[in-house]
């Protein structure tokens, strides 16, 4: 998993020592993608390191919350879905992403909206699109999908031409309007 | 009325018209007096006195921008009084795509507008659906609204939209009586398409889902979409 190709600069040195210390070893794993590093924690453990990262390493900003289906991904052999958090440090403008996985069936995660309370709008996206519920979130309903869609749009499972959603409208006639 | 059209004696009129109608009873028509009917003169005036109701939910609407500007000027057709309330106008223009969130609002803006009221669907999303084929955007707002004049195009150009304006104004003078509350000739087309529709027909297919076409294909395997259900 660990592709590190061990520059002499890491940026992300101090937090990763910062990490350690307070939490402790064997909390994530890390992986990386060109300039990229990914934390991978299980979603027990989530709330505990985000909180550090904010507290602690200085991440004052939450720029995106997204998520990922990989139902059916070639190779895949973790859970079905991942919630990703891209986190922005301002003041050394090191960036980092967390990765969490959830699996179905009901699959959630604890809100992030106490730590950052931009989260609120992402996390909704994120339950509209996947269906991902996000334990603690104030006020979680759909946010681009009107409230009476049923499905989750971007799982992979579901059709790319819909259900028939868009087609559920009275017809207005001219003789009628 | 019947009328009779007739040559004028030219003795008895040294100068004017060389046509005049005489009336079948003995009612004398005087110089220069058209006759027309009142519902013709009504649908001159409405044609030349349009009020559009923009609806631009898309790219399409800055067209629509350039032809109520100076250079293409829509004012030249009487139509330049855009209204962004639905109560003030008799034209709505659908320029963009329409989703199923914003689908009842139309429908609604729609049925806000006074009659006599006239639609021209403008664009290839409006239209059809364009190239948004996906679960969220209608294909098509002439599935839930009547529609007089389709424009194509992505976007159309400001010509084709004024030619559209002309079309429409053709129509109008063509239909629609002062005491009447729609077009008879357009609800005999539309009760028509809506009797082709409902009956089965290979020509005219239902939409599949045809997602093995336009569907997601997990990577490397068959199109296996919609079969399966998470939830
Ligand atoms: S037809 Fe083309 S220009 Fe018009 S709304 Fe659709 S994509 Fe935009």
């Amino acid at each position: 998993m660990n592709t590190t190709s061990a520059t002499t600069t890491d940026e992300h040195q101090a937090t990763l020592k910062t990490l350690a210390q307070t939490l402790g070893e064997g909390v994530f794993t890390q992986s990386r993608f060109r300039d990229n590093l990914r934390l991978h924690v299980p979603a027990s453990r989530l709330i505990d390191l985000l909180r550090a990262l904010r507290d602690q390493c200085g991440f004052k900003l939450l720029s995106e919350v997204g998520g990922t289906d990989y139902l059916g991904y070639p190779g895949r052999t973790g859970a079905r879905f991942e919630v990703h958090y891209v986190l922005r440090n301002l003041e050394t403008s090191e960036y980092l992403i967390i990765k969490t996985g959830v699996d179905d069936p009901d699959p959630t995660l604890p809100s992030v909206v106490p730590l950052w309370s931009g989260a609120d709008w992402m996390e909704r996206e994120v339950f509209d699109m996947y269906g991902i519920r996000f334990e603690g979130h104030p006020d979680l309903r759909r946010i681009l999908m009107p409230p009476e869609f049923a499905s989750f749009p971007l799982r992979k499972d579901y059709p790319l031409r819909g259900r028939g959603e868009r087609h559920n409208f009275p017809r207005l006639l001219r003789g009628e309007s | 009325m019947a009328l009779e059209p007739s040559v004028a004696k030219s003795d008895s009129r040294a100068s004017g018209s060389v046509l005049s109608l005489k009336p079948a009873s003995s009612i004398e028509v005087p110089e220069n007096t058209i006759l027309t009917t009142i519902n013709s003169v009504v649908n001159w005036c409405r044609k030349y006195s349009l009020w559009p109701m923009p609806f631009a939910t898309a790219c399409c609407g800055i067209e629509l921008m350039a032809v109520g500007a100076s250079r293409h000027d829509i004012a030249r057709f009487g139509a330049e009084v855009m209204r962004f309330s639905p109560r003030q106008c008799d034209l709505m223009i659908v320029a963009g795509r329409v989703t199923m969130k914003m689908m009842p609002v139309l429908q609604r803006i729609w049925l806000q507008m006074p009659e006599p009221k006239w639609c021209i669907s403008m664009g290839a999303c409006a239209s059809t659906g364009g190239v948004f084929d996906t679960y969220a955007v209608v294909q098509g707002v002439d599935r839930f609204i009547p529609i007089d004049v389709y424009i194509p195009g992505c976007p159309p150009r400001p010509e084709q939209i004024l030619r559209a304006l002309m079309d429409m104004q053709d129509k109008i003078q063509k239909g629609g009586a002062i005491q009447g509350t729609a077009l008879p000739e357009l609800m005999t087309n539309e009760a028509r398409r809506v009797q082709i529709e409902s009956s089965p027909s290979p020509a005219l297919a239902r939409e599949r889902g045809d997602e093995d076409r336009y569907g997601y294909r997990i990577p490397g395997g068959p199109g296996q979409v919609g079969d399966r259900e998470s939830h």
